[in-house]
């Protein structure tokens, strides 16, 4: 597949999911679309990793291993994100017993 | 049009449904599902790359745990009706147009990079699979792997400090 | 070996040494000291000058070169003293003039208490050492540091007695009025420096020099010397400081605003005439000198005979200096052009009614002060009346260094004294035309006389009426000012310090710190501590920079 599809396919759902962090007050849906983000980033990952390989391929070198980096990436990534989501739900759950909501409009103490 | 790309063309328009409903559903309960829908789909895709190893991660870790959590912690609050207050309808718009200005600007900006012409391996293709992978992650990212296996152990105690009722 | 001519710097440094010490020890000094101190510098002076003057004479003309004053680039500006034919004349007039009027200043100042005669005499000093400065000057910028210095004394000098606040206005009005001239010469400068880039006068009046400028250069460059000459020598249309002048102590306003200052002005354009090649202006610098002789005597009570001699001299009636004088500025005027000569005339018909209607107010008819005054009068003391016959001789004699061709071949020695420095045109009318002009001038100011000595012979103090209002009140020309120039400027003053200030400068001032004000308290409002606006906030951040990244940097 012509790699141009998969860079466009991955910004449309990165930008659905900054979308959804720009329009929406629930901070459980907020951190589902940052991790709709994150995948967005991981797809595109897999497919540069696999566009390297297929290059590295076409150069000759049938033994190649190239782009595997890539996707060990992904793969730091998804732990990153698990750690991530465990703490972030943590928090949204201390959150919603102080102020009983999980509205991030309520969440404005900076600026005092 | 052969298999790969209905396959392709198919799985993209899902993830891309799936994605707007996330962000579009009233309903939490509703989001979670239609975002495991997209995990699902972005799974395929990684088999459609030939990355066995991370489809299964992506469905095990993602839409298994992860989702999983979500939707505990949604029924624990008990969030699953369509109470969220929405945000001022300006503030709104403004976040769409801002974007989807982002999308249009990147796009504009991407469509004539240099790589356009190269084609990602589709179907074939052996690193995605566990025993490259695998050789790889304990051998020369074996570090990273045991520094990530602490900052999991912190994230647990964090988590478990957090939640704890005081 | 160095010119002898080098020292000429002592000419002016022993009225600046004069200066300080009376200055700054007026509190100290007794009067007797003070006095010898402020007339002794002028003294060595008038004689260094008159040495200088026989040096020059016998044909040393030297520009003596002291250090650099200003160093720019590639402009060199120094402090350099030219001394030939025109200068060593000045030195001679404002040393010996200026040596009459302190010694006649030590009689006439002596009612005054000593920290004000010290007062007076360090400015009298300051003045003939800016005046030296002025005409000795080896360059445009050195002759603009007399030039300024002039000014600052005149305003001094008639702002003296400064309690008085109409003294203070007078002052004032001086400056000002200079200033105006002063600008011109600044921007002459200024012109010279950008078109030549040099200002000294040996380089500026080389002919290599001169063809450089065009002709608009040379027009607007004298047109601007002109100005400031008209300011300094108190002619149309800037004279009307000068009346006003005579608020200062009355040695000062009748003779160094007249006698000397007046003269810096002519000094300047003779100085400048390559640039002018108007043969009038050495007659006219010679008129102004005896003009301002007879100016001094004028202010004397009881010593009518000088008084006489002076409105006689000034009048233009032979055999007195004014006569040559006047009339070499007709005859110049009449070969330049009929009309020009017509004006000249009746202005010379005017002064010497002008004179002899003072004459006769003062001197005839009844005493018109009251009786306390008249106990009071009586002959001045010697110091005041010695420099009077001095002057009075000199008023009789003076002209004859000037006596045309008609009389006496080679009897100009004035014009050939200076003809190395000024170059003359030819004067090509015949003897008889010159004998006639003479004849009409003389015949017109005797008529005149005639005219003023009827008329003002029984003169009883009453309101003037008709032409005779509008000479009172200085041809009105104060009033047109006023009207003209004064009233519009107090106007926008007005407006601006009442409009344009509180509205436009205020509102600015105020209008920038409203400004940050109401900014801040609205980008205030951006720290509203809500997530959501930050990452609204930080796309639309992303947006741009990639926006710049990508299409605008290319």
């Amino acid at each position: 597949m012509p790699i141009n599809y998969y860079i466009f396919l991955s910004l449309a759902l990165f930008c659905i999911g900054i979308v959804g962090v720009l329009t929406r007050r629930n901070a459980i849906i907020i951190f589902m679309c940052i991790e709709l983000m994150l995948n967005a980033v991981n797809l595109l990952l897999v497919a540069f990793s696999k566009m390297h390989h297929n290059a590295a391929l076409l150069a000759g070198d049938a033994t190649t291993i190239a782009g595997t980096d890539g996707q060990l990436f992904v793969f730091f990534i998804m732990v990153v994100a698990a750690a991530e989501v465990s703490v972030g739900l943590a928090i949204i759950v201390m959150m919603y017993r102080n102020i009983h909501s999980v509205d991030v409009n309520f969440l404005n103490r900076l600026k005092h | 049009m052969g298999i790969t790309q209905i396959l392709f063309w198919f799985l993209s328009i899902v993830a891309i449904f799936s994605a707007l409903m996330v962000i579009s559903s009233k309903n939490p309960v509703h989001s979670v599902l239609w975002l495991i829908l997209t995990f699902f789909s972005i799974s395929g895709h990684y088999i459609l790359l030939n990355a066995q190893f991370l489809a299964i991660v992506n469905i095990i870790v993602y839409a298994g745990a992860i989702m999983v959590l979500f939707l505990f912690v949604i029924m624990l609050m008990n969030l699953n009706k369509e109470t969220e207050p929405q945000k001022h309808k300006w503030l709104r718009i403004a976040g769409a147009v801002a974007g989807g200005c982002l999308l249009l600007v990147l796009v504009a900006a991407l469509k004539d990079t240099d790589i356009k012409h190269q084609q990602a391996l589709v179907n074939t293709g052996g690193i995605g699979l566990i025993k490259n992978l695998g050789k790889e992650l304990f051998t020369t990212y074996v570090v990273p792997f045991e520094i990530s296996s602490i900052l999991f152990l912190s994230a647990m105690v964090g988590a478990v400090v957090i939640g704890k009722k005081e | 070996m160095q010119n002898v001519l080098q020292i000429v710097y002592l000419i002016p440094l022993l009225p600046l040494i004069g200066f300080l010490i009376n200055g700054l020890g007026r509190k100290h000094l007794s009067k007797s000291m003070i006095s010898a101190v402020g007339c002794g510098s002028i003294l060595i002076s008038f004689a260094l000058s008159i040495w200088v003057f026989l040096q020059v004479k016998g044909g040393n003309v030297h520009t003596a070169h002291y250090f650099d004053f200003i160093s720019v680039g590639k402009l060199k500006i120094p402090f350099e003293f030219k001394i030939d034919q025109l200068s060593s004349l000045f030195l001679l007039i404002i040393t010996g003039i200026g040596f009459l009027i302190h010694l006649y200043s030590t009689s006439y100042m002596k009612e005054e208490k000593s920290e004000h005669f010290g007062r007076y005499f360090s400015y009298l000093n300051l003045f003939i050492f800016s005046m030296l400065l002025l005409v000795m000057g080896g360059n445009f910028v050195v002759m603009f540091i007399g030039w300024e210095g002039v000014g600052l004394c005149s305003y001094l000098l008639i702002g003296f007695w400064f309690k008085k606040h109409e003294y203070n206005k007078a002052a004032s009005k001086a400056f000002i009025m200079n200033r105006i001239g002063d600008l011109a010469f600044l921007i002459a400068i200024f012109w010279l420096i950008a078109k030549l880039s040099t200002v000294s006068f040996d380089e500026v009046f080389t002919a290599a020099n001169i063809a450089k400028l065009s002709s608009l250069d040379i027009t607007v460059i004298t047109i601007l010397l002109f100005v400031g000459a008209t300011g300094k020598s108190a002619q149309i249309p800037l004279y009307t400081w000068l009346p006003d002048a005579m608020a200062g102590p009355t040695p000062v306003s009748a003779l160094i605003h007249a006698a000397t200052m007046v003269t810096a002005g002519i000094y300047m354009i003779a100085r400048s005439n390559i640039l002018y090649s108007l043969s009038v202006i050495h007659a006219m610098g010679g008129e102004q000198d005896i003009r301002n002789m007879g100016g001094l005597s004028k202010k004397l009570k009881i010593t009518f005979i000088t008084f006489l001699i002076g409105c006689i001299a000034i009048a233009g009636i032979p055999p007195f200096s004014g006569f040559f004088s006047k009339d070499a500025i007709l005859l110049s005027a009449f070969i330049k052009n009929p009309v020009l000569y017509g004006v000249a005339l009746f202005a010379a018909l005017l002064t010497a009614f002008y004179m002899f209607r003072l004459l006769f107010i003062t001197f005839s008819g009844k005493f018109r002060g009251t009786h306390d005054q008249e106990h009071h009068l009586h002959e001045s003391p010697p110091a005041m009346t010695i420099p009077l016959i001095v002057l009075a001789i000199l008023a009789i004699i003076g002209g004859f260094v000037g006596i045309p061709e008609v009389f006496m071949h080679g009897g100009d020695k004035l014009g050939e004294f200076l003809s190395p420095v000024i170059t003359e045109q030819e004067h090509h009318v015949s003897h008889a035309t010159e004998y006639m002009l003479m004849g009409l001038s003389t015949g017109l100011v005797i008529a005149m006389i005639i005219f003023a000595w009827f008329k003002f012979r029984n003169y009883q103090r009453s309101e003037a009426t008709g032409f005779g209002k509008v000479l009172e009140n200085k041809w009105y020309v104060d009033e047109i000012y006023d009207a003209a120039i004064v009233k519009p400027i107090k106007k926008a003053g007005t407006f601006f310090s009442q409009v344009f200030d509180n509205k436009v400068i205020d509102g600015m001032v105020n209008g920038v710190g409203r400004l940050m004000q109401y900014s801040s308290r609205q980008l205030r409002l951006v720290q509203s501590g809500q997530v959501g606006n930050y990452v609204l906030l930080m796309v639309i951040s992303m947006v741009l920079i990639f926006v710049i990244q990508f299409f605008l940097r290319k």
